[in-house]
């Protein structure tokens, strides 16, 4: 007769203890393997482009990957070079990051924030990328920057516009090259004043989302500063196609100027609707009735065709412009592909090459150093004069382009005429201002990851 | 009261957009019983064959600039339409202009092709399927279709102006006494409804008055019956379809100067012309046009600035809003039939 000496208890603690054998050895090297998420070990590095390459943002999508396409062969010492023979930094040689070839993922947001994190995810968790970069609408890059911060990866944000995404929403990793809200605001309401005068009764039709919400709040708190009235503000669905039960009340209000707080397919359809009813050439409170579009994008404004004649906005920038940089970088582009970019196009491939700056400048791929890096930067050669990426807030500060929709264009490119070359001074604006998220709004800490 | 005449107006030409495709909708299925998911991309490339026209007209060939340069400094060129050489500039941009209106001609011939195609090839083999079957065979269709379009079209949206003659719009409110400006109405949007007006109407006659349209209502009463008498009733309802499908076209075919058209145009309104048709009641083609003005006209008032004072958001709700009152108090819609769908 045999008697066995196991109990529960005693297996349990076995068990336990010998799981813990097992595992400690990976807990330590896994520590000391990886210091950071998706640290590059190999030949190679691999970057996350995260654009629309679906849905109604696919074209400005499509625009983004041609010019990260374009900074992955000028980083890797392919092509001319673009910008990196302009940019004032002189860190990246050309052989790549860190002498690491640069390789890239691609991903579809579809300017849907679950589809862009899933996307992102997969490029992190999957492919090994090392940064996320790109995305067509403040959505997507809150969620993808919220997501980005959690897995311990840069997030170099595309076009976003919303005051949120560097205001209330910002994050330590996350860091946005395109201008915002508040800077449309405050470069327009000058202009608009010298051109329609400084008594205006203004009716906003904004757009039912976040970016609609920040833009309408910026363009009418400094239209009202400088002596504008607001005379309604109705928002409107983001869905929404035809704007003509939105439009046709306007006059009936008693205002003499229109803001379409609109981007995209509602900005084409808001603006055209605007139009076809004759609004422009109307004349009320004995002014010409007048339509103002607080941001463009040359790629959208070609939907609306000659409607866009005579209209003012902004615009982060424009291909037109003669500094050295921007010539460069649309002669390098346009020689590649045949057109001219547009603006998300430049700000994509500006992104791309800071970042991959930051990293030479950091010598390390950690976030953490790279955000270092990139904090309080100033730079020169890219397309926009002389540029801070503040470290409060992880904003660039550059100067505004005001620009007015081209009466006689000479080519099917050549819809924006370029009016005013804010300077940074005018958009700047204190990290903690209201429409930022007050004093509430913090970075908080680095996240290194792994 | 301007602002309810103004909303009256608005919700005419909407209600003619819903109104044209609820009405192929149900003649679809009041002929062949098929839910058809892809009718809005049927409307989706009508708007396409108006911008495929006017492509086609403006076909050109480049022409050396002097003393011009182009964006990267090299010697520009200069686009020069075909149309130009063969009739002259005055002419040549005369039949530009008129690019929208000449594709109805252009739109009828390729929308009847194209629905036909896609009766015999595809959707002929769901008949004897469940309706969830055919939701979902045509639901994928329209988004094959969709991305055909995207594909070559791009996603943006692309201008295309109605003719220079309907540019502007009329002031109503100076002519019916009211203060000027108050109420106006671009005259694009009143042709539409008047198009509408006119293709709603012919489609009624053709059914009602002709043998053709007589034996097609007899098949939609009893196919079995008619089938008997000899009649080959599917080779009329294939033409049908085709017939649904231009009425489809046509309606985005005249839509474009409203809306600069894009791929997914069509979904933004099948889902609303799907309402329409349940409202009016399935099958009844009187029902569809009717709901299709009432839904339209409901849906210009709730967006009215005093209204979403009152009730923020109404304007996102009102159709289904209306959709639900209307089938709780009577289940078969406003003109529905007893028998449809319901066995």
């Amino acid at each position: 007769m045999t008697k066995s000496n196991f109990t529960r208890r005693g297996l349990l603690k076995t068990s336990a203890i010998a799981g813990a054998g097992v595992a400690l050895p990976t807990i330590f090297t896994a520590q000391s393997a990886h210091a950071f998420t998706n640290e590059p070990t190999g030949s190679s590095v691999t970057l996350g482009f995260n654009v629309p390459q679906s849905g109604p943002y696919a074209d400005e999508g499509a625009d983004e990957l041609r010019a990260y396409e374009l900074a992955v062969e000028h980083l890797n010492g392919g092509g001319d070079g673009g910008m990196m023979n302009t940019f004032s930094s002189k860190a990246l040689q050309g052989n790549g990051i860190l002498g690491k070839e640069v390789k890239y993922v691609t991903g579809d947001t579809q300017t849907k924030s679950d589809a862009a994190r899933a996307s992102a995810k997969s490029m992190i968790e999957k492919d090994g990328a090392i940064m996320i970069t790109g995305g067509s609408s403040s959505g997507v890059a809150v969620a993808v920057q919220a997501l980005c911060q959690e897995a311990g990866v840069i997030f170099m944000a595309g076009l976003t516009h919303s005051n949120d995404t560097t205001g209330k929403d910002r994050k330590a990793n996350g860091f946005r090259h395109f201008f915002n809200s508040y800077m449309s605001g405050a470069a327009l309401a000058p202009v608009l004043a010298a051109n329609y005068g400084t008594d205006r009764k203004a009716y906003h039709l904004t757009a039912d989302y976040n970016w609609g919400y920040t833009t309408e709040e910026a363009v009418k708190a400094s239209t009202e500063a400088m002596g504008w009235e607001t005379v309604a503000a109705v928002k409107t669905p983001l869905t929404q196609t035809d704007f003509s039960s939105y439009i046709a009340p306007v006059l009936q209000s008693g205002a003499d100027t229109l803001v379409l707080n609109h981007y995209g397919g509602n900005m084409v359809n808001s603006l055209t609707n605007a139009v076809q009813f004759g609004l422009r050439d109307k004349q009320v409170n004995g002014k010409d009735f007048q339509i103002i579009v607080p941001l463009y994008s040359r790629l959208m404004a070609k939907g609306a065709g000659a409607n866009v004649k005579g209209i003012f906005g902004s615009t982060n920038w424009h291909w037109s412009l003669t500094d050295e940089g921007s010539q460069a970088f649309v002669k390098s582009f346009g020689t590649k592909y045949g057109f001219p970019p547009s603006q998300a196009a430049h700000t994509t491939y500006v992104q791309a090459l800071l970042y991959a700056d930051a990293v030479e400048r950091a010598g390390s791929f950690a976030p953490c150093a790279v955000a270092e890096a990139l904090e309080d930067f100033e730079f020169d050669g890219m397309g926009n004069g002389k540029t801070l990426y503040r470290g409060a807030d992880h904003q660039c500060f550059k100067d505004v382009l005001v620009v007015k929709g081209k009466e006689n264009p000479d080519s099917e490119f050549d819809l924006l005429e370029v009016v005013e070359v804010t300077p940074v001074d005018q958009v700047m604006y204190s990290p903690d201002h209201p429409q930022m998220g007050g004093a509430e709004a913090t970075l908080g800490t680095c996240n290194n990851g792994a | 009261m301007e602002a309810i005449i103004l909303q009256i107006l608005n919700g005419l030409d909407k209600g003619s957009a819903y109104a044209l495709i609820a009405l192929g909708l149900t003649l679809i299925f009041g002929t062949l019983g098929v839910v058809n998911f892809a009718h809005g991309a049927l409307f989706m490339i009508g708007a396409f064959c108006a911008v495929t026209l006017s492509r086609l007209i403006s076909l050109s060939h480049e022409v050396a600039v002097e003393g011009k340069v182009d964006f990267l400094g090299n010697p520009a060129t200069e686009s020069v339409p075909y149309i130009y050489d063969w009739f002259g500039r005055a002419t040549g941009d005369a039949i530009i202009d008129w690019a929208v209106p000449l594709s109805i001609l252009f739109a009828i011939p390729v929308m009847m092709l194209i629905g036909v195609i896609m009766e015999r090839g595809l959707i002929k083999h769901f008949y004897n399927r469940p309706h969830a079957d055919q939701i979902l065979v045509t639901f994928g269709l329209a988004i094959v279709l969709q991305e055909i379009i995207k594909y070559y079209y791009g996603a943006n949206p692309i201008p295309t102006p109605a003719p220079d003659a309907f540019r502007g719009s009329f002031d109503f409110g100076a002519a019916m006494g009211f203060d000027p400006n108050t109420i106006i109405y671009p005259y694009w949007r009143l042709v539409y409804f008047a198009f509408a007006a006119v293709i709603i109407g012919a489609v009624f006659a053709f059914l009602q008055f002709t043998t053709f349209g007589m034996v097609v209502r007899a098949g939609m009463a009893d196919r079995e019956t008619v089938g008997l008498l000899g009649i080959n009733i599917d080779r009329r309802f294939t033409i049908m379809f085709g017939l649904a499908a231009a009425v489809a076209g046509l309606a985005g075919v005249m839509y474009t100067p409203i809306n600069s058209p894009n791929y997914h145009m069509g979904m933004d309104f099948l889902v609303l012309s799907f309402v329409v048709v349940v409202v009016g009641g399935m099958g009844s083609l009187p029902g569809a046009v009717l709901a299709g003005f009432l839904l339209g006209i409901l849906e210009s008032f709730a967006s009215m600035g005093a209204v979403l004072e009152v009730l923020p958001g109404l304007n996102q709700i009102i159709i289904y809003l209306v959709a639900i009152i209307i089938l709780l108090t009577r289940p078969r819609g406003l003109m529905g039939r007893k028998g449809v769908m319901e066995d």
